[in-house]
């Protein structure tokens, strides 16, 4: 009982990553009918955005201590980051908390990012067959990795998560399972309230706003929402970048649990690929659910129970993709999927 | 009709056969003539006109198909280590093996189309590099990479040299031997592996091209052109579909055993997406759906990621050596990034590029400029030519003798 609780909140953390970026690939396959292939890489440059931002916090002053000397004999080097020198206890705590900050500074970027990508690019290839739009998605996925590359190098850049942050809390006792049953890390939880409630904001806001029914009224029948003199392209730009919010806000958060490097996104994308295909293409909650059902099992399947059950073979590295051939097999459309999206 | 593209055909052969026998004197005043690239571009040349048999005729876009480039290495990597170091059992089981996983895979991902085809491919291959990479290892040898060893059994040729590590041959013929020339003052390097290639490639040209002209064929291009009819018509398409994904992975089985066969070494970075993404830009580079277009594309490609990747910083520095300080660091600042290790960069650039521009690939564009020429050339003349070639152009494809049916609203 305790480890398969224990289990469960072991896939939430992954799974919240798959299911917010399958609910922003989800948001413009349904709204712009693309499937955006540089998704991924949002997901990285969202990881990033926390990378910039803590090292421009951390952006220090070196002076040279006057009393201590190293063993050497040569002054040891005081490394004051400007941000603690001009504000004090309040720099360092900013420092600290770099990560919440990120967030901040991750939406306009990514809004901006979005919206640049879809007028720039995305927008000339709405007419084009699917096979060029995955290609020139696909292209665009390498030059921004290749960007990253260059500027950031290809080793990962680990990001510690707030002072407050560290550590586990026991939610077996929480929960009355007794203590130290089962022992899980301040952060990964976190990730999940935050996960769940932008899962939440983004149906909220297609919900219960007009601009929201509005967009829903586009998926459902663009032409017909066009002649009633609403500028839909418009809207859908937006959701694009809404995407881009998204999807860069799951990089955020994520770097304290996995350190940023160039080709996280990608990893990300083909798993994230297979979870909208697992939950309908085109579904949004669909993809949600897909994206938590697969992160649980995913978990599951690392248990050294079913390891040993499985003559010692480790299947969690492939256990997606069998789950993802057993549902084509039997449910061509995905769980959620409905008739009509994609079907030829 | 008929006549005619038959000896068309036929003329297109001889021609290909020639210029891949003369390469080394073709691509030798390219700085190009050397056994490793040559024998790199037969290979990928080969992959290529497999992805395209798919790709090209049917439309189904396959993001996968570098895990059976990588399968193909293993395979014929394990067979010259345990039968012999001679390439042909180590090619053909690695085209069997290739054919094999393509069946399963193709099985399972042709249950749909489109998107959602490219995506299961896309998700297999990841998946193959996965198992390669970690779960596997015991067949694999993980991120080291297979490779030949000296306790090998290598049943049938291991006492024949004991003791030591003798390179694949064919049946004697070492896949390194280089003979040098030189003819008309060109320095030739005619290599036993690059033939061995060029006879495959020859060979696997020819099929396609047979492939291209059969009723096999058409049905494929009728399923790139209206699936849902075909099926209306009472045509199952999938067992075509996965023929041609069989035969297409064979073809990619084929060019990893010659890789191995060139350098017995394979690792499970051949199967990366960045591989799988590199076929589809070649063939479409090329032109998808020509029968040409995919090699040339595979040259263009092999040749660029040659030049590029070996240009370092002092190279590009010295180039601007010619301008002021300040000006040349900042040109080089700008070019380095796109140059050796960023080589990556310029290949994603090149296939924005390339689809954004040139869709169709260099042999549209070819076309493109053969009928801009012949229009401006014509125009000067008189423009009733241009009424027959117009007509010329609309005529569907020889082979269907019936009218064109009116198109689907």
């Amino acid at each position: 009982m305790d480890a398969i609780f224990l289990q469960i909140l072991n896939g939430l953390d992954k799974g919240s990553a798959y299911a917010l970026i399958a609910l922003g690939l989800t948001l413009i396959f349904g709204t712009l009918g693309v499937v955006n292939f540089a998704h991924g890489a949002l997901f990285m440059i969202g990881a990033f955005c926390t990378v910039i931002l803590n090292k421009l916090l951390s952006l220090e002053l070196v002076t040279q201590s006057a009393t201590e000397t190293t063993p050497w004999g040569t002054p040891v080097e005081v490394h004051t980051p400007y941000v603690v020198m001009w504000f004090g206890k309040v720099g360092e705590t900013m420092i600290d908390y770099s990560v919440f900050w990120s967030i901040l500074f991750a939406i306009p970027v990514m809004l901006i990012i979005g919206i640049a990508m879809e007028r720039g690019l995305i927008k000339f290839f709405y007419k084009r067959p699917h096979a060029d739009q995955i290609l020139v998605t696909f292209g665009l996925a390498i030059v921004l990795q290749e960007i990253i590359k260059q500027v950031f190098g290809a080793n990962p850049i680990p990001q510690p998560a707030p002072e407050a942050f560290v550590g586990s809390i026991d939610i077996g006792a929480l929960v009355g399972l007794g203590a130290n049953a089962v022992v899980y890390p301040i952060w990964r939880l976190v990730y999940f309230l935050f996960a769940a409630v932008i899962i939440a904001g983004v149906f909220a806001f297609l919900r219960y706003t007009t601009f929201g029914m509005v967009v829903r009224a586009g998926m459902a029948d663009r032409e017909t929402v066009g002649l009633l003199g609403i500028n839909i392209d418009r809207r859908f730009t937006a959701m694009f970048g809404l995407a881009a919010v998204v999807t860069g806000l799951a990089g955020v958060m994520y770097t304290p649990i996995l350190s940023p490097n160039y080709h996280m996104g990608m990893d990300f994308l083909v798993l994230c690929f297979v979870v909208v295909v697992v939950g309908g293409m085109g579904s949004l909650a669909g993809a949600v659910a897909a994206g938590f059902l697969l992160g649980i099992l995913q978990s599951f399947a690392s248990m050294p129970e079913v390891k040993a059950f499985l003559f010692g073979f480790s299947i969690d590295q492939v256990i997606i993709y069998l789950v993802a051939v057993v549902i084509l097999l039997t449910r061509p459309r995905g769980l959620m999927g409905r008739k009509g999206i994609m079907e030829t | 009709m008929l006549k005619t593209t038959d000896n068309k055909d036929r003329l297109m052969m001889i021609a290909f056969t020639v210029a891949v026998l003369a390469a080394p004197v073709i691509l030798a005043p390219f700085g190009a003539g050397y056994p490793d690239l040559m024998q790199r571009f037969a290979i990928y040349g080969i992959f290529a006109i497999g992805f395209n048999l798919l790709f090209g005729l049917t439309g189904y876009l396959s993001f996968g198909h570098a895990a059976f480039l990588g399968v193909g290495s293993y395979a014929a990597v394990w067979m010259l280590k345990l039968l012999s170091v001679n390439v042909i059992p180590a090619i053909i089981f690695a085209v069997v093996i290739s054919g094999l996983f393509a069946l399963l895979i193709g099985y399972v991902s042709l249950r749909r189309s489109g998107i959602y085809f490219s995506i299961l491919t896309l998700a297999f291959a990841q998946m193959s590099y996965n198992l390669a990479y970690s779960v596997l290892t015991p067949i694999t040898n993980g991120e080291t990479g297979l490779q030949m060893d000296l306790d090998d059994p290598r049943i049938l040729d291991a006492a024949t040299a004991p003791g030591q590590l003798p390179p694949p041959s064919l049946f004697g013929l070492e896949m390194g031997d280089t003979h040098y020339l030189s003819f008309m003052g060109l320095d030739l390097q005619l290599n036993v592996g690059f033939y061995v290639c060029a006879a495959i490639l020859i060979l696997m040209f020819y099929i396609s091209l047979r492939i291209f002209r059969s009723p096999f064929g058409m049905l494929l291009r009728a399923i790139k052109s209206n699936q849902t009819r075909l099926n209306y018509t009472g045509v199952h398409t999938r067992p075509y579909a996965l023929v041609v994904f069989v035969i297409s992975g064979m073809y990619a089985g084929l060019a990893g055993a010659l890789l191995v066969c060139m350098d017995p070494l394979a690792g499970p970075e051949r199967m990366q997406w960045t591989a799988s993404g590199e076929v589809v830009l070649m063939t479409i580079m090329g032109g998808a759906g020509t029968l040409i277009g995919p090699v040339l594309g595979a040259c263009i490609i092999k040749y660029f990621e040659n030049i590029f990747s070996r240009v370092n910083d002092a190279v590009v520095s010295n180039w601007f050596s010619g301008l002021p300080d300040s000006l040349g660091d900042f040109f080089s600042a700008i070019v380095s990034p796109f140059l050796g290790s960023g080589w990556q960069m310029s290949l994603g650039l090149i296939f924005m590029l390339v689809i954004i521009f040139l869709p169709g690939g260099l042999m549209e564009g070819v076309t493109r400029l053969i009928g801009w020429l012949g229009r401006l050339f014509r125009s000067r003349n008189n423009d009733e030519d241009a009424e027959t070639t117009s007509a010329k152009e609309s005529s569907p494809d020889p082979h269907s003798s019936r009218p064109a049916s009116p198109k689907e609203s």
